[in-house]
């Protein structure tokens, strides 16, 4: 699958797919990229080295600096890939460095999944 | 600095925007040391040492803490100082550091049609919806990056193209209580995610109202504009035919609060989310005249609103019943989980959004006079 390049790089791993809108304050811990949202489809659940798949960003606008953190902290996801990807999800992927690319039919992607994620070339493979 | 111009040159790319264009006033997110940690921290104060100065009116969202009074209200001293760090690192880049999600209450006021780089999400609702200012969600790095370079890209919200309704929201009950608004605020941001809202059926809203619907509506959502009829500025000029119809009756508004009722007993209340007008405080302070609270109320609110207040005799009268005006924090980005609370009462769809998760608080949901009465 052909997407938009919103951060480049390159990333492979385990999807771990969401069909809800991820808020990355208040929904994921900064120290452990455990999701702690009460009541999400993920929660409980850590995406560390993960491909984290999931339609659209929600919440608050600090979330750009908690995807910045859970890299600095080395929990972050190793890549994104959304549906639309917004800007707060956008701003935190650039800083960060994770690669990240949208436009994706992201239902054909199922939990657990092997994805190979171009982000320079805006490519999705599952393997 | 360069980094931060980079970031809004390859936003710009990824959502075409056409040009760079002028801001009026920025709002920057990411404050509190609880939400930005030590990576955010080192981060700023990076920035900060290389000289990098604001070009536009800039104010700052809450703190993790009363800037003035955190040693008497109980902060834990560790967390003060990673914070003033934050704040310092601020103020050398010559933000304003009254640190509040209401700068429209506190002096930072934009104008109709006024490009403007906003972050904190309510804020950014309510400049867009009630004011008719233009701006897109911004994260706390990018309104920085605009407010250092005094520019933004043109896309999004910007364009009026984009600040069409694409749902229609049929309301079917009288709403009452200001926590009337979270509720429906937070059952219509679930619903519609990211889209703008067009209102109907909202016979009367007054700021503090409207403040409290688009909160919500930004947490359990990702709504950044909204429009009610007869009520908000955009409201009689977009397109609003044909476009998909929800209804929010009676059955819905309950719903609503039972879904955000997790706890039982409050052992702290706090209003103010978003930060409380002077309208609310004085509210409050009626209700609170002559009575002793058995356990604490806060009400959260910006440096500027409570100097007012302050005059007006009413943080006395709040004093002496037992509870605190507290100023540039609010629960949610306080690290209230580590002074011993449990369950806090609020009436804010915003706050009862939030704090389950981030300060791992069971919640009441609750109308002012509930949540008072609560706490006699």
């Amino acid at each position: 699958m052909k997407g938009r390049t919103i951060s480049p790089g390159k990333a492979e791993g385990e999807a771990i797919v969401s069909p809800e809108p991820i808020g990355f304050y208040g929904g994921i811990d900064i120290n452990t990229g455990i999701v702690i949202e009460k009541g999400h489809p993920l929660e409980g659940r850590c995406v560390t080295g993960k491909i984290l798949v999931f339609p659209c960003g929600k919440g608050s606008t600090v979330g750009s600096y908690v995807i910045y953190g859970l890299k600095k902290n080395d929990v972050a996801p190793a890549g994104i890939i959304n549906k639309e990807t917004e800007t707060i999800v956008a701003t935190g992927v650039i800083l960060a460095g994770i690669p990240c690319i949208d436009k994706i039919e992201i239902e054909k992607i199922k939990d657990g999944n092997k994805i190979f994620l171009d982000a320079d070339k805006g490519i999705v493979e599952i393997k | 600095m360069e980094r931060l111009f980079r970031l809004l040159v390859r936003l710009g790319e990824i959502y075409n925007a056409d040009s760079m264009i002028p801001v009026g006033s920025v709002q920057v997110a990411g404050v509190s040391y609880k939400s930005i940690g030590d990576p955010g921290m080192e981060f700023l104060e990076d920035i900060a040492s290389k000289g990098a100065k604001v070009k536009v009116l800039t104010y700052l969202n809450p703190a993790g803490m009363d800037l003035e009074n955190w040693k008497k209200l109980g902060f834990p001293e560790d967390f003060a100082k990673n914070q003033l760090r934050i704040i310092n690192a601020f103020k050398k880049m010559g933000i304003v550091v009254t640190s509040t999600c209401t700068p429209y209450l506190a002096g930072n006021l934009p104008r109709f049609r006024e490009h403007i780089a906003w972050s904190e999400s309510s804020a950014v609702s309510f400049s867009n919806s009630v004011i008719g200012a233009r701006t897109n969600r911004e994260g706390g790095p990018s309104a920085l990056a605009a407010a250092i370079c005094g520019v933004t890209p043109n896309y999004g919200l910007h364009l009026w193209e984009n600040r069409q309704p694409n749902v229609k929201v049929k309301v079917n009950f009288n709403l009452n209580y200001n926590s009337d608004f979270g509720a429906l605020g937070w059952y219509v941001g679930k619903q519609v995610k990211n889209k703008i809202p067009y209102f109907t059926g909202i016979k009367d809203a007054n700021t503090d109202q409207l403040k409290a619907l688009g909160a919500a509506m930004a947490a359990s959502g990702a709504v950044a504009l909204y429009h009610v009829e007869g009520i908000t500025p955009e409201a009689d000029n977009v397109k609003k035919e044909g476009l998909e119809t929800i209804s929010v009756g009676k059955k819905e508004i309950k719903e609503t609060y039972d879904k955000l009722n997790t706890g039982k007993k409050p052992d702290i209340v706090i209003f103010g989310c978003p930060h409380a007008s002077l309208r609310e405080i004085s509210l409050l302070a009626d209700k609170l005249e002559g009575k002793h609270l058995k356990r604490p109320v806060w009400i959260c609110t910006s440096r500027m609103v409570k100097e007012a207040a302050e005059r007006m005799g009413y943080n006395e009268i709040i004093a002496k019943a037992g509870g605190s005006i507290v100023a540039d924090t609010c629960m949610v980005v306080s690290p209230i989980e580590k002074m011993g609370y449990k369950t806090t009462g609020v009436n804010s769809g915003k706050a009862a959004n939030y704090l389950p998760g981030f300060c791992k608080q069971e919640v009441c949901f609750a109308n002012i006079d509930d949540l008072v009465e609560a706490q006699l």
